[in-house]
């Protein structure tokens, strides 16, 4: 192991600050490198939370796929959902343990759809502008879903209501707010944060934040 | 090119109110920053526990070699209160920066700019006061700054003589939890209403950022929009417990 810099007089907090209730091994284990836990679910976004009237809204598959799909608010709510409890990571260091999500796993969004051959990622776009970019491979074998509940409520506004994309295994960022669609391509592209300096992948457990990184 | 991490020499300690501090930190491979970035600092202790912070530059760019980050003593905290009972002149800590791309404003941008803050929220913004002192006298802008109390507000002193330089710059102030005898700024939680006051003489091609607890931030941006703001025109950072 590297020599690490060690800052005079710092100890540190050895409780348990976020609440969780588990053991210092268990936290220790579960916790990302650079992250600290907290019992909050503290909001981040960039500009102002957009909002699409659910007559309106519709959640769309396109791209190097056969054929498009697309469902309305009522046909989504209809697709087999579950609960999903899961640990969240965010780049700005805060990892919140056992979020529990409602929402419908991208294999079942996918059942219907005839991926093209040469399909390997995809952009998740929002309203208001946001987008992401991910490997198929991150997405596919119950690794991503996308929810509209949180905690047993439907998913608030500020939070990406009425449905995001939750993708557990990277920094939140990847988990776009106000999903209306997923874009099939056969070459990755740098989404918003991707674009400004954040990492393309985003793996918290090899604490892939920036560029670089 | 990844951004590595640097040691920093703690230079200068100001108490900015009873509970802000400021650490003026020497960086000499600093590669400079954009006013709004941020930084992280790491802290180790002798076994190897670690924890990494991130906190908004709070000076201008055209200052080389040294970047001041302002910190709120946060009770119970793991970090804010080791930084303000330990950590004196001379120290050294770990940083790595500048971070972030989007919540920035530097002259080249222009104006006119409407910034709004709630409490600490205002530290990268003043790096934009700062920036924009030195680099854009004249672009109008207005700050609107929401505080507890008078002895609350950070950078008094300081934003009050720039306010008085004439050149286009001005606070709003408003204190939610007590004013002083005298008082003439809003005494209320920043509403629609007060946007639209602090908006008005910058027009609707202002570009505004806000900063500071989620809820008041959410407030602002949703009220920056239907006041008629494009919604790429107005940027947010948020921090703090959403208390949900």
């Amino acid at each position: 192991m590297t020599e690490r810099f060690v800052t005079r007089g710092f100890v540190g907090r050895r409780d348990d600050p976020g609440g969780t209730g588990l053991s210092g091994d268990e936290r220790r284990r579960r916790t990302p490198p650079g992250q600290y836990l907290t019992s909050d679910f503290p909001v981040l976004s960039a500009g102002p939370t957009p909002r699409t009237p659910l007559d309106r809204w519709s959640l769309r598959i396109e791209g190097l796929v056969r054929e498009p799909v697309q469902w309305s608010w009522a046909e989504f709510l209809a697709l087999p959902a579950r609960e999903w409890v899961v640990d969240i990571s965010c780049v700005t260091k805060w990892t919140h343990l056992d979020m529990r999500w409602k929402g419908v796993s991208i294999d079942t969004l996918l059942e219907g759809v005839e991926l093209d051959p040469k399909a390997a990622f995809a952009i998740a776009w929002s309203d208001g502008g946001y987008t992401t970019n991910l490997p198929l491979g991150d997405l596919l074998n119950n690794q991503a879903f996308v929810a509209y509940e949180y905690d047993g409520q439907p998913l608030a506004p500020e939070h990406g209501g009425p449905a995001r994309l939750v993708v557990p295994a990277r920094y939140f960022w990847k988990s776009a707010k106000w999903l209306r669609g997923l874009r099939i391509q056969d070459h990755d592209e740098p989404g918003f944060w991707e674009s400004l300096g954040y990492h393309i992948r985003g793996d918290q457990w090899l604490e892939e934040r920036y560029s670089g990184d | 090119m990844a951004i590595g991490w640097q040691l920093a020499t703690v230079g200068s300690i100001h108490d900015e109110t009873p509970t802000v501090r400021t650490f003026t930190l020497g960086l000499p491979g600093w590669s400079g920053h954009r006013p709004g970035q941020h930084l992280d600092l790491r802290l180790t202790a002798e076994d190897g526990y670690s924890v990494e912070r991130s906190y908004s530059i709070a000076s201008e760019p055209e200052r080389p070699g040294e970047v001041d980050i302002t910190v709120e003593r946060i009770e119970g905290g793991e970090i804010s209160p080791f930084l303000h009972e330990v950590v004196v002149p001379g120290d050294r800590l770990e940083v790595r920066g500048p971070i972030g791309g989007y919540f920035v404003w530097e002259a080249a941008l222009g104006g006119p700019l409407l910034l709004v803050a709630g409490g600490s929220g205002v530290v990268p913004l003043m790096a934009m006061v700062r920036h924009r002192a030195r680099s854009a006298p004249s672009v109008p802008t207005r700050l609107l700054f929401s505080s507890r109390t008078f002895d609350e507000i950070i950078y008094r002193d300081e934003l009050d003589g720039l306010a008085s330089a004439r050149n286009g710059f001005e606070v709003l102030h408003t204190l939610t939890r007590g004013q002083p005898p005298g008082w003439t700024g809003y005494s209320r939680r920043i509403d629609e209403a007060m946007l639209a006051e602090a908006l008005e003489p910058l027009g609707a091609e202002a570009r505004a950022y806000a900063c500071g607890p989620t809820a008041l931030v959410e407030v602002v941006a949703n009220g920056l929009v239907r006041l008629g703001l494009p919604p790429d025109r107005v940027r947010t950072e948020r921090f703090g417990p959403t208390g949900t």
